[in-house]
């Protein structure tokens, strides 16, 4: 692999605080190297900030690994920048070239409101799992765990969905602002698992519930969601939350 | 949304259907028109194909409402393409085309012939003739192409989309409902295609 | 003072169940008066948090991420052991406890890895009842894995995110407690002091990041499981915001801080790629079943991999260690790399990397299919083709993020690795029942010193943050709150509570007053480069000195020359680091200190002065098998107190790997 070094021009998003209306600011940064992680570009260009005064960008992130879920940037366009199954602090310089402008913009959406710069209140997500998003088993309850064997396919597919990593890419994303994805991927995990079964009517109806409550938009099928999840949910997950929504409504008493 | 949808999907074929009997001859389209317009049952099922359609408006307003108000702040970019088919994110403009389209479609034929049923000049309504001398206007010709490719547009996602809002995704079967969807989707708008190009080009007599 | 560990009397195996039945008891109506304070919300913090809530107790909860889900528990790769015997191949409660003190180079305390070991099934149990999706064979039952230093499989995992699948089912039991009203979650909250009354933990002093605001919060007991502090090297595997504020506060109101310089560094992580770096990545220990790892003979070869033929390159872990080759324990692996690189043999840019070579491994397995088919005359691209196939199923995931880091395509050239921190051993002393030696405040997982001893197992940090979390914590707690009940929610505008806040504030104040030149990243890098040259994976004498006084410098500098922007009342990232990198650089004092005291080497813990004839290191039993716990005097000044540890069951030998 050729390494190299690269000018840039970025776009960035900033804004003071949730009560302020932001704006775009450009800055200028030189010799960034192919190799640099996206937001150690990022690095670079705060302490150039720093240096000269100004205040330094803030952004969310956390592990560097793609794993925590806390980096959240929309880079030209597109959630978590070009590369797909891929978080921003995963995402390298080396998708750049010489003399490139990135536009780089917080998450928007109405549940998400921007707390400063490109950092952006996800909240809603653990309010949302609050709503049901676990199974009701109090420490020291448990039965051993090989007592209920579970279809490999079926706990394979419970892993797949419990990979999300709750970044709020999907909701991004979405041209309806809508957390369908991340609220199916749990739904889903738990559904698939017989662990989740005595409690699974009821938490699909009050998580769907609270998803509406925090203001997202509806799922309408464009799966952009689904190319933008870093780590590839499915859509399945979503019709299996339809379809547990659905039955649920239907055989509710209440 | 999907289950208004497929209900639609279902009529679009009765719909085409009778249209079709054009090409194979005047009496025989008039004869299916007549039927559809004047059985009780069909009328009674008319009843309920507005009010889907109503709802399935309704529902894509609410959606539509809902949907602008969960993301006020728009992105200054945007790259959609890469994640999804326009069409998938357009079918709301989509369907207000469709409306509009719906709304001379109706006034055109539907009116003329309910108007024939209840204003006594039934037994004079021929609707192949009404059908003949509007589509001889390019005009007219011209809208109902543009609706054909909008309700194209709107019927390649929403075949699928319906299944998927149903909750129906399947390795095995998803597939099958897709290759489904589009095959449904082109012969459908070939057959609403045709018609008006058939008058208008004389293809028929 | 007098260190008093509290062990229970009575033979090892039976010490935990003798303790469980006679702890005192809180009963159920004055549970709903006491308040707990949890600082931290990775395994230990979101278990501890969601028990206690469950219990019936008033739990605060605070995390500085914007959601308690996020804490760096979640990015554990490989998976949790536990003495399950699920595999029939002769597991049980005192093999994982045998092997986890052995693996621990005999400097943890046995009582408590003994409990570790007998709670660790009790684990798995509660995680497939919380909706965890373990990896499962076909019949439906657990899947286990082997991991290093041990003989059994005994690791369960998912793939590999094994942290994050336990943390989000930790998370989602703290979640339900928060939906029931039994806890509150702060999160992008920052505890900045403990707050003492009468000698005990009654509450802490803690940041809203948001607002920049300080707030006040009472409780009858505060627990830290604010994990591990290798972001002291500035470079680690750990998350960027891991810090040791919070221990670090209660240190210095008393709690003793144990074995400090017990740090593990992990031989296989992605190499620093430039002076821009601001993490490493590790990856995975199992790489090294298949991979061979080598450098050139030649010094200075810039020729490619794969350019440099059989005989001049040296695979010098198989040539030292012909036992155990390249499965040697992570310590002897991180300081064989470190010998190489700086003996001049390094590969790459930055010459700090060696070679982790699959080729051979492609090529053995590439036959392995070949055989498989019956085929002879096969050629030679089509074995190699074959081979890729085996090792992309098998280490796919891996190689695919190797290659989004590097841009490197692992399967034709080999990777290039350098040991990078990754865990430390060290942590805030506790007792029995994980209470510092400040009455009312816990220390939990990473956070603590107590079962790691000198050197952590693989699989054995998720075991033991949940262990801590799920089924200690629960019972130990009671025998301090039996006594609390009398106690009244203290309001906090108690004195305590406004002198300590008051002294947070000044401290925020002096800092952001400092308006020098230099950013606090640039002396967090000064600090992390000091530790690793000095006080990294090979110590000496003289080069801990140095680091001592260099460090007492840099910490001059920094308090009269450091630039932080922004104001205090908003959000302000810079600010919070800041505080973070003052604390590091103090623990970075105590941790030298503590290597320089320690003149045998054992575990993580290589002096240079205790090593043998061939360079492997040296423990020294008979004026070392002690906890140095350190107690803070006055700044840079600390007392050493010694827990002596004492070997009933577990007989202390030298490890050898040749």
């Amino acid at each position: 692999m050729e390494h190299y070094k690269m000018n840039l021009t970025l776009k960035v998003w900033r804004q003071k605080n949730s009560k302020t209306e932001g704006s775009f600011d450009n800055y200028s940064v030189k010799d960034i190297s192919s190799e640099m992680s996206f937001l150690e570009m990022f690095d670079v260009l705060n302490e150039q900030l720093i240096t000269e005064g100004k205040d330094p960008i803030a952004f969310d992130h956390d592990c560097r690994e793609g794993i925590c879920g806390a980096c959240s940037m929309h880079i030209n366009g597109e959630a978590h920048g070009p590369w797909s199954n891929n978080t921003t602090c995963q995402l390298h310089m080396r998708a750049f070239k010489d003399g490139d402008t990135i536009v780089v913009e917080p998450w928007r959406s109405t549940a998400f409101p921007v707390l400063k710069d490109l950092i952006v209140d996800r909240s809603a997500f653990d309010r949302i799992i609050q709503a049901g998003g676990y199974i009701s088993v109090n420490t020291g309850n448990a039965v051993d765990a090989n007592a209920i064997p579970i279809e490999k396919k079926k706990a394979d597919d419970a892993f797949a969905a419990a990979a999300c990593i709750g970044c709020g890419a999907c909701v991004a994303t979405c041209v309806n602002g809508s957390a369908m994805l991340f609220v199916s991927a749990k739904v889903s995990q738990l559904a698939l698992l017989p662990q989740g079964d005595p409690e699974r009517k009821t938490r699909v109806m009050n998580m769907v519930a609270q998803m509406d409550k925090e203001g997202f938009g509806n799922c309408t099928n464009t799966y952009a969601c689904e190319a933008e999840c870093p780590k590839g949910i499915s859509v399945a997950n979503i019709a299996r939350l339809n379809r547990e929504f659905l039955s649920a409504s239907l055989t509710s008493e209440e | 949304m999907g289950l208004t949808g497929l209900f639609l999907i279902t009529f679009l074929i009765v719909h085409a259907g009778v249209n079709a009997c054009i090409f194979v001859s005047e009496d025989t389209f008039n004869t299916a028109a007549h039927f559809m317009s004047h059985n009780w049952v069909l009328r009674i099922m008319e009843i309920g194909l507005f009010a889907g359609l109503l709802l399935h408006i309704i529902q894509g307003l609410l959606l539509w409402k809902q949907n602008r108000a969960a993301r006020p702040v728009g992105y200054t970019l945007t790259d959609n393409n890469r994640n999804s088919k326009w069409y998938s994110r357009s079918m709301g403009l989509l369907g207000t085309l469709l409306l509009f389209f719906l709304v001379i479609h109706i006034s055109k034929f539907f009116v003329s012939t309910k108007i024939a049923l209840y204003g006594g000049g039934d037994a004079d309504h021929n609707l192949y003739l009404e059908m003949k001398e509007e589509f001889a206007k390019w005009w007219i010709v011209v809208i109902y192409l543009c609706g054909v490719t909008s309700l194209f547009w709107h019927l390649l996602h929403g075949f699928g989309s319906a299944f998927q809002s149903l909750g129906i995704n399947h390795k095995r079967y998803t597939p099958i409902i897709k290759t489904a969807g589009t095959v449904y989707t082109v012969i459908i708008c070939i057959l609403f295609a045709l018609m008006p190009l058939a008058f208008f080009l004389n293809w028929i007599d | 003072m007098a260190l008093d560990s509290k062990i229970p009397a009575g033979e090892l195996n039976e010490k935990w169940a003798d303790y469980k039945g006679h702890v005192k008891l809180v009963n159920p109506a004055n549970k709903r008066k006491i308040e707990v304070i949890v600082v931290g919300t990775g395994l230990a913090g979101a278990s501890a948090a969601a028990s206690l809530g469950e219990m019936g107790y008033k739990v605060k909860s605070f995390c500085f991420q914007d959601s308690p889900r996020r804490a760096h528990s979640i990015a554990a790769q490989g998976g949790i052991n536990a003495a399950k015997n699920y595999q029939n191949d002769g597991d049980s409660v005192f093999r994982l406890f045998y092997d986890t003190i052995k693996g621990g180079d005999y400097r943890a305390r046995e009582a408590n890895v003994h409990r570790l070991a007998e709670v660790s099934t009790a684990i798995i149990d509660q995680c497939v009842a919380q909706g965890v999706p373990f990896a499962r064979e076909y019949g439906g039952l657990l899947s286990n894995r082997s991991f290093g230093g041990t003989q059994v499989q005994r690791t369960f995992y998912a793939a590999g995110q094994t942290g994050q699948q336990l943390l989000l089912g930790a998370y989602s039991a703290l979640e339900r407690q928060v939906a029931l009203g039994n806890v509150t979650v702060y999160s992008r909250h920052e505890m900045l002091d403990v707050v003492m009354i009468d000698g005990k933990a009654r509450g802490i002093i803690a940041r809203d990041l948001i607002s920049g605001e300080l707030e006040r919060h009472f409780g009858h007991a505060v627990l830290l499981c604010t994990g591990g502090y290798g972001n002291v090297f500035y470079l680690s595997t750990l998350a960027m915001g891991s810090n040791v504020t919070a221990a670090w506060k209660a240190h210095k109101k008393g709690a003793f801080f144990g074995n400090p310089c017990f740090t593990q560094i992990h031989p296989t992580c992605i190499p620093v790629s430039g002076d821009y770096q601001s993490k490493l990545t590790l990856m995975s220990e199992s790489l090294r079943n298949d991979g061979r790892i080598w450098v050139p003979k030649k010094k200075d070869d810039n020729r490619k991999a794969v350019d440099i033929p059989e005989e001049e390159r040296d695979y010098y872990l198989e040539r030292r260690y012909p036992a155990f080759g390249n499965l040697v324990p992570r310590d002897v692996a991180s300081r064989a790399a470190k010998e190489r690189c700086d003996e001049g043999y390094g590969v790459g840019t930055t010459k700090l990397a060696v070679y982790l070579d699959f080729a051979d491994a492609i090529k053995r397995y590439g036959k392995i299919e070949v055989g498989k088919q019956g085929r002879t005359d096969v050629p030679e691209a089509e074995i190699i083709a074959l081979g890729k196939e085996v090792v992309k199923e098998k280490y796919g995931n891996l190689f695919d993020m190797y290659e989004k880091i590097t841009g490197e395509n692992p399967y034709e050239m080999p990777m290039r690795i350098y040991p990078a921190v990754h865990y430390t051993m060290g942590g805030l002393w506790v007792d029995y029942e994980l209470q510092t030696t400040i009455k009312g405040l816990y220390a939990l997982g990473e956070a603590n010193f107590s079962d790691h001893g000198a050197n952590r197992l693989g699989a054995s940090a998720l075991m033991q943050g949940l262990a801590d979390g799920y089924f200690v914590i629960p019972y130990t707690i009671g025998n301090y709150l039996a006594d609390e009940i009398a106690t009244k929610a203290i309001p906090t505008d108690h004195p305590a509570f406004v002198e300590t806040e008051k002294a947070v504030s000044d401290r925020i104040n002096t800092l952001m007053g400092i308006k020098g030149k230099q950013t606090v990243e640039s002396f967090h890098k000064r600090l992390g480069k000091i530790m690793w040259d000095k006080c990294g994976m090979a110590r000496n004498e003289q080069g801990l000195k140095e680091a001592i006084a260099e460090i007492q410098a840099l910490k001059k500098e920094f308090w009269s020359d450091v630039k932080i922007p922004g104001s205090i009342n908003e959000m302000n990232p810079e600010l919070d680091k800041a505080g973070r990198v003052a604390d590091f650089i103090e623990l970075g004092e105590l941790m030298c200190k503590d290597a320089l005291n320690r003149r045998e080497s054992c575990g993580g813990h290589f002096r240079e002065e205790s090593q043998t004839e061939d360079g492997e290191a040296k423990r020294d039993d008979e004026n070392y098998s002690y906890v140095a716990a350190w107690e803070y005097k006055a700044e840079s000044e600390w007392e050493l107190n010694k827990e002596a540890l004492n070997f009933e069951v577990a007989k202390p030998t030298q490890r050898s790997y040749k």
